[in-house]
């Protein structure tokens, strides 16, 4: 059984398709990652697998013990969260918010997870900074600490190092890299970057409105639209119909 | 030393704060003002963090245009005006939520629109009136007892929720994608934040005035901001700040005659001022 399937996906905002014929699973322990251009609908993807719309057609199925709420979600950074005046320990901590049900205070249990997770990633002398004074970096680590509070399975990623400089990019994907092969934590991660999707995925989803390619990294190395991809010199100079030819 | 001339004129203004609380309206406005304003401050933490201040000001201009067909028509102005602004807010949510349609612009729009029909609808029948006056900059008058007890139980409704939902309204404000997918319903949370507004709004903006009753939602959670680092901070902080200005703009203005909502906005202003330079100094 895995994690997540998606059988014959459409969908759509206000009846205009922008995915069509999407055709995949995700297993416990990989490593996904979702490639396309900008506007190939991976957002919408993601939107649907966390359940924020509807699908126009088809099905999305959560197996192996998943439930739809257990996503640890690291959404891209917001405006409104530039200046909030919240610390380190508060943003983490709400990550537990899907255990909680109508309870209105959190545990002593989820006091404990925050702690753990921020142990995990580095970050709990920062517990009681202001989220707002941190680096970009670090803003990063308490997102993926609050989605770590949500989840012991799986984590959806959005773009994780935009706006990073090289090397907090190069930490930050060891980071999950480390999370995936040492915590066993299922990684989906959306991503415009092919060179580094194909370093450290060991699957990849490449869409274009719709599924161009699924499958192992190897094999998407070796396939034709992988290649073009991947070859960044010649992609500026190619027309971008060629791609898909 | 203090001189003795000085030393008068403390005792008359004790004297003169003493007075105050003899009379009964001051009592009533002072209470319910106290209790609005707790309101509006805790409200504003959302309200400003998410970036709907304007909503707030769009709501007291629906409000006063609400107010003013009531007063035309001889209805009774809050059962009028509070429906009315409640579905206000409604639309003002939808349009801020909607990045397809400009949202400052169609605020704008709906605000000087409520406001144009108010105008219009006072000069048709009575004209510009003491009444329309104090509905635009406010009136230390307006409160009666009536008033002074929707204005508690408001205060308690709104109290209760937000301990309650504390940890949600938090979640939501900071991060309203990542809340829905945990499973929270953050359409809901909106939907009673800006509802509280729009009552909190149509029962200060009597004593406060339209024109002005923004700035109870706004000021205090701006000023906390400056030199808060943690949300339950600010929440606390402007709480404070809210009942500390009021008290002092009411006082000011029985003490000098001012017009009450413009001196509450303006203790307001001075100690935003002084949390701002307090934050700047701070951060150096």
């Amino acid at each position: 059984m895995s994690l997540i399937r998606c059988k014959d996906l459409k969908l759509a905002y206000e009846k205009t398709a922008v995915l069509e014929g999407i055709d995949f699973s995700v297993e416990t322990g990989d490593y996904l990652c979702v490639v396309g251009e900008n506007g190939s609908g991976k957002s919408t993807l993601m939107k649907a697998i966390l359940g924020l719309i509807t699908p126009a057609g088809g099905t999305i199925e959560f197996g192996d013990g998943l439930e739809r709420n257990e996503i640890g979600y690291l959404p891209q950074q917001t405006i409104v969260q530039k200046d909030f005046p919240a610390t380190v320990q508060e943003v983490v901590i709400s990550g537990c918010l899907n255990k909680r049900g109508l309870h209105p205070f959190y545990s002593s249990d989820d006091k404990g997870a925050a702690k753990k997770n921020m142990e995990l990633l580095k970050i709990y002398d920062l517990s009681k900074e202001c989220y707002r004074d941190l680096s970009g970096g670090q803003q990063q680590r308490v997102l993926l600490a609050r989605a770590l509070c949500a989840t012991s399975k799986m984590l959806l990623l959005d773009e994780p190092v935009t706006g990073l400089d090289p090397l907090v990019t190069k930490e930050m994907y060891a980071l999950i890299k480390e999370l995936n092969e040492e915590e066993g934590i299922t990684v989906m991660m959306i991503s415009h970057d092919v060179g580094s999707a194909t370093e450290y995925a060991n699957r990849i989803l490449h869409l274009h409105n719709r599924q161009m390619f699924f499958g192992n990294t190897e094999d998407y190395v070796k396939s034709n639209i992988g290649r073009k991809f991947l070859g960044d010199d010649i992609t500026d100079k190619i027309p971008r119909g060629d791609y898909y030819g | 030393m203090i001189s003795p001339t000085r030393y008068r004129e403390v005792i008359t203004m004790a004297d003169q704060i003493i007075e105050m609380f003899s009379y009964s309206f001051m009592v009533r406005a002072l209470i319910a003002g106290i209790f609005i304003s707790l309101c509006a401050s805790l409200l504003g933490v959302s309200l400003v963090l998410k970036r709907y201040s304007m909503i707030g000001d769009g709501l007291s201009h629906v409000g006063f245009g609400a107010l003013a067909v009531a007063m035309a028509f001889g209805a009774a102005p809050l059962k009028v005006a509070i429906p009315v602004v409640i579905i206000a807010a409604f639309f003002l949510l939808r349009i801020s939520e909607n990045s397809m349609i400009k949202g400052d612009a169609a605020i704008a729009i709906i605000s000087t629109s409520a406001l144009a029909i108010g105008i219009l609808s006072v000069s048709l029948s009575t004209g510009i009136n003491t009444d329309v006056y104090s509905y635009l900059f406010g009136s230390i008058l307006a409160m009666t007892s009536s008033d002074v007890i929707m204005s508690v139980v408001l205060c308690v409704i709104v109290i209760l929720l937000f301990v309650f939902f504390y940890t949600r309204i938090f979640a939501v404000t900071f991060d309203e994608n990542f809340a829905k997918a945990t499973g929270i319903r953050a359409g809901i949370y909106n939907m009673l934040i800006a509802v509280l507004t729009a009552v909190t709004i149509v029962l200060g903006m009597r004593m406060i005035g339209a024109l002005l009753i923004s700035a109870l939602i706004i000021f205090p959670s701006l000023s906390a901001m400056r030199v808060c680092r943690s949300f339950r901070a600010v929440v606390l902080t402007s709480a404070v700040i809210s009942v500390i200005c009021l008290c002092l703009g009411v006082t000011a203005s029985y003490i000098w005659a001012t017009p009450t909502g413009a001196s509450v906005v303006i203790a307001n202003l001075i100690v935003f001022i002084c949390f701002w330079i307090a934050g700047r100094v701070k951060k150096s």
